[in-house]
């Protein structure tokens, strides 16, 4: 029996370039970033004070304040990308379609963070009386799920991957296995993340992770340019909806492009350092490519997790020669975080639907801030500058903490 | 302070936290019946009333209060406003 085959027929993000698609897609191919001082808070006191913050966002515009208020804000963003990509695939009326055959399945790196902070210090000043009944539920990481399933009355597979940085590609990588294997004809995937709060920026500061380029933050995500120092935190949404082939085509459905692979593996190496052979990156690429069935030199283009840290962006170019070889000069790669920041568990969404738009555009997004390239990477990361070209097939990789690693193909259809 | 006042503040708080206009919460209005409350509603609501009167409504006494001229009465009797 042949596999079934899963495209796309929806997108949403809400994200620092923008909080819905046509906005996100037009900054990222003109360049600009979405980088500022930290606002959320008063950061004054932390080594890093930038973040890739959503701006001008009105949750009101998708759910009732009442609704709002039981949600922290990764759900809220979680939720109205996910809105958005549902009414762009048009699944929201159910009366041609089987509620039991659509399935949810969005993740976050961290969850609720900014709720877990202040009702804490609720607690603590006040006694156990003052943490609301709605804690636990507007906090822990399924309920983007769950709530979506209860608003559109999806039935099928109903879950949440959490794999930090990499947690959407594995939502969408899992949501077409479950489509392959029957489980849903419909999967809205994904992921969402907010934790611009003292504890996360405090945390990954403390691991020496994120830039401090404070004076500069439009500069400050600059991907395998000699002056990088870590990557800048940022927060949103990508999601996706994916639907066998065949569905999609009875129902005259828009079909943006075909996911053809999907490749996991794990470094076995380090908590938060990657391999810096690339080994663990590279064996990921090379099973999404086993799983597309198709050959290495058939990728044109390669949306890189390329997140701005000193090791990673070595590891990453290393790890791109180790799985394409004399190809890896060929392909045009970019990373589109050098604009949005690290979203990290919602990273890979938006990662997702820039390579998918690249596809259906055909044009590859810049990296910006590639003044000096870093002479170990020596790569085309299309510096500065978009580019028309012609792309049939495109890969987008995430890695994250604990050394687990994704990939996904996607083809041109 | 008057009654008038707290049936006010109460009313407003209830139409905030249950997400109904405030013309449509009666002093007869069941919170569960009449205002669509679940249960976790219920609790909130109850800490939203602690927190704008300055008072700590026991559980066991919280559980009786299931409209809003019982959560007007409880105010009445157990704070000085």
């Amino acid at each position: 029996m042949s596999k079934r085959r899963v495209v796309v027929t929806g997108l949403g993000i809400v994200s620092p370039v923008g909080n819905n698609v046509s906005d996100a897609w037009q900054n990222i191919v003109s360049g600009k970033s979405g980088i500022t001082r930290i606002t959320r808070f008063d950061a004054s006191a932390f080594s890093s004070q930038i973040a890739g913050e959503v701006k001008n966002f009105e949750i009101t515009d998708y759910l009732s304040a009442k609704e709002a208020r039981r949600m922290d804000i990764f759900i809220h963003y979680g939720m109205a990308a996910a809105i958005q990509a549902i009414k762009d695939a048009a699944i929201e009326d159910l009366t041609k379609l089987d509620p039991e055959r659509i399935g949810v399945n969005i993740g976050s790196g961290i969850g609720g963070l900014p709720m877990i902070e202040n009702t804490d210090i609720a607690y603590h000043a006040s006694g156990p009386r003052k943490i609301s009944p709605f804690f636990i539920p507007s906090t822990i990481i399924n309920m983007i799920s769950g709530n979506l399933s209860i608003m559109f009355g999806y039935k099928g597979p109903n879950l949440a991957i959490v794999t930090a940085c990499t947690t959407s590609t594995h939502t969408i990588g899992s949501s077409a296995r479950m489509i392959e294997y029957g489980d849903a004809d419909i999967m809205v995937c994904g992921g969402a993340e907010s934790c611009v709060t003292p504890l996360a920026i405090g945390g990954f500061s403390a691991a020496r992770a994120l830039s401090v380029r404070n004076d500069d933050p439009a500069s400050a995500s600059r991907p395998w340019d000699k002056g990088r120092d870590g990557f800048v935190l940022s927060e949103g949404a990508g999601i996706i909806v994916l639907e066998e082939f065949e569905h999609a085509k009875r129902r005259d459905a828009k079909i943006y492009a075909e996911l053809i692979g999907f490749g996991m593996s794990a470094d076995a190496n380090h908590m938060t350092a990657p391999c810096e052979d690339g080994e663990g990156a590279a064996r990921c690429m090379t099973n999404a490519l086993r799983v597309a069935e198709i050959n290495s030199d058939e990728v044109d283009h390669v949306n890189a997790h390329g997140t701005s840290t000193p090791l990673g962006d070595i590891a990453e170019t290393i790890a791109i020669k180790r799985c394409f070889g004399d190809h890896a000069k060929k392909l045009a790669i970019n990373s589109t975080k050098s604009m949005t920041g690290h979203l990290l568990g919602a990273a890979g969404g938006i990662e997702a639907i820039f390579s998918i738009l690249a596809l259906y555009h055909q044009i590859v997004p810049p990296t910006i801030n590639l003044f000096d390239p870093d002479p170990e990477c020596d790569l085309d990361y299309v510096p500065n500058t978009a580019r028309d070209l012609k792309i049939n097939v495109a890969i987008s990789n995430s890695f994250g903490f604990g050394g687990t690693n994704g990939t996904l193909a996607f083809r041109k259809i | 302070m008057e009654n008038t006042d707290i049936e006010q503040r109460i009313k407003k708080i209830v139409a905030e936290q249950l997400g109904v206009n405030e013309a449509d919460v009666k002093n007869e209005s069941s919170f569960v019946n009449d205002l669509g409350a679940d249960s976790l509603d219920t609790v909130e609501l109850v800490m939203a009333l602690e927190e704008e009167f300055e008072c700590e409504i026991p559980d066991e006494q919280a559980e009786k209060i299931n409209t809003v001229q019982e959560a007007i009465d409880y105010v009445n009797q157990h704070t000085s406003h």
